[in-house]
């Protein structure tokens, strides 16, 4: 046993409103630069859809991630590393700026330096790349929002292409049939990242402290495998500077143990931080199963109970500190993932193991439920109505479970049941223990999971340890002005550090 | 004239080429890359971009053997003269033109696509000048050599032998200076791309990633110790004792 920290994220799409501030916060921090105009670290897709870059999830086109050998090993499926070499001359499989968008502006000038006269000054589009006017937007980082253009572009999709057969009727586009959802989408800090295995200058690389996947600006020679490699496109390529770059997950932020900025501007709340311990020598197996229907319960087989004597142990052994340890027994994304097991990974069967995972959306199954006259939040009406939900669980399940429908109806029978359970609750109806019991939780459980998924104040969504708090410790130790540093001498050993404490704050 | 251009120049061109890439690599490795426009333009660039590359890697291998392997040592395995111009015509011809091609689809595509053509960076349009340049006066040379009208004049003789006495210290200048105009030119031109190699784009030539080869796929790292405190004071920091 080998065992390593991952500083994950769980988003729970439940709640996820489209706002897109995650994907605005994250451009103001990071892509507001020349080279980096077309670049979306942080990404909100609305699905159905094409998303970004167009149809990113065809991996026929783009072969991104791994592929399993008739023997058994993984392969990378843009090719081996001869043909990645042959090959460096001229990348056959890297999107070009179409595939995501022309960026442009407006020319804002004509507006505000117009001289006063009689013409309406016009503010024209200009490329952001050429500076030449456009006569036509044609696509944007998010054209397809809230099912614009749905009848014309989600057919597009390609899960619906995949899919539409087997589900026929239920996938439709007119307005009063479709369904939506949104995917809010960063880099997946994967456990066996093929962007970092296609690097060939191996400038990418997957920090050991915490699994955050970075690039080596310096190392970095501009070859762009990497964005062939990462099968959900979230390597990009700065065309001004030449290197590859991706989300970092904030890790300036995440060292000093602050949440990203996605998480912390997330508007709906949905975004959960924390420490996962993986069993490094687990994870190139989990990653070659030869199903890949078992792709997420191999996965899920890799990540090591923080509680385990034996696990503490060993990860003590392999240097990992009891503020991490302590971490990650309190991780939100632990008990989301393993405890709960209502978060799922995004696209398994890549078979990078990815860590960003997603808690499916529910809704609108009670009010579908109730628009039939029924009980809309009766448990046994609920666990009845999810196959019938508007949003397919076989489009989720292409999506969370490359194409297993069984995990995904287990998590929305356990969100249904979380519903019917505390409304009880909230009418001050006894508890009722059947119903936890029939998605295998106990009632105890079911209200934490409530907590976690509905109330979680910040410090409960994102527990982060400082990664550099021996750093700063050791900063503040050899600092010139010793002992004048305020901070320096905080009491207690180490500990979290304190985000935003409000006043209507209720847990702790 | 013939000494700076043919004894001196050369030291020169070298000494700029290796001071770059020291230089690059302590200074500038951010701006080591390739510059690619790819994300720009793809369809012509795939024709183009290996067309160019591997044109060029053949026409560096026939440059090495044709400067650097003595004549007396194809002469010992009984290769005769006429035969070992033929050869290296042939193949040089198409590589070269494999090269002249690419580069020439590769330039027309810098020039008429908008976003390319934008995306040069600084030194371009001098380093692409001078890389035509050798390109077009190598071939030049080739041609006007094998078509016989540099009265029967053998590189081997004279611009290898002068090549070769560069590393023994003592250039032999006056057999440069004796070599036909357009040979003259070429390696004029050559000498000067070697110079520009490390201050433009084609640095990235000196990164060519056969370590990939052998690597494990997953590449793990610690955290930058240098952004930890444990770094020794920078200079000018050293802590009053």
């Amino acid at each position: 046993m080998r065992v390593m920290a991952q500083v994950a994220m769980v988003m729970n799409l439940d709640k996820c409103i489209g706002c897109h501030t995650c994907s605005v916060t994250c451009k103001q921090a990071w892509t507001n630069r020349q080279g980096t105009e077309y670049v979306w670290f942080n990404n909100v897709e609305t699905l159905p859809g094409q998303g970004y870059p167009r149809r990113w999830e065809d991996q026929d086109k783009w072969k991104g991630g791994w592929e399993r050998t008739r023997s058994g090993r993984l392969r990378l499926r843009a090719g081996g590393r001869l043909r990645k070499l042959g090959g460096i001359f001229a990348n056959p499989h890297l999107p070009e700026l179409g595939d995501y968008y022309q960026p442009w502006t407006y020319e804002y000038k004509n507006l505000t330096e117009a001289p006063a006269g009689e013409d309406l000054p016009t503010a024209r589009p200009v490329s952001q790349l050429t500076g030449e006017p456009l006569d036509t937007i044609e696509w944007g980082p998010n054209w397809d929002d809230n099912l614009g253009g749905a009848p014309e572009h989600a057919v597009k999709d390609p899960v619906v292409e995949k899919i539409r057969e087997e589900v026929g009727e239920r996938i439709r586009f007119e307005f009063e049939q479709s369904f939506m959802f949104y995917l809010p989408r960063i880099c997946e800090h994967c456990l066996n990242p093929a962007c970092v295995s296609s690097c060939p200058s191996g400038a990418m690389y997957k920090r050991e402290e915490d699994g955050i996947v970075l690039v080596d600006q310096d190392r970095c020679r501009g070859w762009r495998m990497c964005v062939t490699g990462c099968p959900y496109k979230k390597v990009y390529f700065n065309h001004r500077t030449g290197k590859a770059e991706k989300c970092t997950l904030c890790f300036p932020r995440v060292e000093v143990g602050m949440p990203t900025v996605c998480s912390e501007t997330c508007v709906g709340r949905m975004r959960y931080l924390g420490v996962m311990l993986y069993d490094a020598d687990r994870v190139a197996g989990a990653a070659a199963v030869a199903d890949e229907h078992d792709l997420y319960p191999a996965q899920l087989e890799c990540f090591l109970d923080p509680a385990d004597p034996a696990v503490i142990a060993a990860a003590r052994a392999s240097g990992i500190t009891d503020e991490w340890l302590d971490a990650a027994r309190r991780s939100p994304v632990y008990d989301l993932i393993t405890t709960y097991q209502v978060a799922l990974p995004l696209h398994p069967e890549y078979r990078t193991m990815p860590m960003v995972w997603y808690v499916p959306p529910l809704s609108p199954v009670v009010e579908a439920v109730a628009a039939t006259g029924s009980d809309g939040e009766d448990a046994g009406n609920l666990f009845g109505a999810i196959d019938a939900l508007r949003i397919p669980v076989e489009y989720l399940a292409e999506i969370l479970t490359a194409g297993d429908t069984r995990p995904v109806e287990a998590v929305l029978r356990r969100m249904a049941a979380m519903r019917a359970y505390m409304r009880r609750i909230n009418l001050g109806e006894p508890a009722d223990e059947s119903v936890a019991a029939a998605v295998g939780l106990t009632g105890a459980e079911m209200e934490d999971m409530f907590r976690l998924l509905a109330v979680a104040k910040q410090e409960d969504r994102f527990v982060i340890p400082a990664a550099a708090r021996p750093d700063a410790d050791a900063l503040a130790a050899s600092h010139p002005l010793d002992g004048g540093c305020p901070v320096a001498g905080a009491e207690g050993g180490p500990s979290r550090v304190t985000l935003d404490i409000s006043p209507t704050r209720r847990s702790s | 004239m013939d000494l700076l251009l043919w004894g001196v120049y050369p030291y020169v061109s070298v000494t700029l080429l290796i001071a770059g890439l020291v230089w690059r690599a302590r200074y500038d490795a951010f701006g080591w890359t390739t510059h690619s426009s790819q994300l720009h333009e793809s369809r012509l660039l795939r024709i183009g971009s290996p067309l160019f590359h591997f044109g060029m890697a053949f026409v560096v291998a026939g440059h090495v053997v044709g400067l650097l392997v003595p004549m007396s040592w194809t002469d010992a395995l009984g290769l005769d003269d006429h035969a070992y111009h033929l050869m290296a015509v042939s193949t040089g011809a198409v590589a070269g033109v494999a090269a002249a091609a690419g580069i020439g689809v590769l330039v027309q595509r810098r020039l008429r696509t908008p976003a390319v053509r934008k995306a040069r960076v600084r030194g371009d349009r001098l380093m692409y000048a001078v890389l035509l340049g050798a390109l077009a006066l190598g071939l030049t040379a080739t041609v006007l050599n094998s078509t016989g009208q540099t009265d029967g004049y053998n590189y081997r003789e004279g611009v290898s032998v002068w090549f070769r006495s560069l590393f023994a210290l003592s250039p032999d200048y006056q057999l440069m200076a004796a070599a036909p105009l357009a040979f003259r030119l070429h390696v004029l031109f050559g000498f000067t791309l070697f110079a520009l190699i490390p201050y433009s784009r084609l640095v990235h030539m000196f990164s060519a990633p056969l370590k990939y080869l052998f690597r494990p796929f997953v590449v793990y790292r610690r955290r930058d110790p240098r952004l930890t405190s444990n770094r020794p004071d920078r200079r000018g920091w050293e802590r009053v004792s």
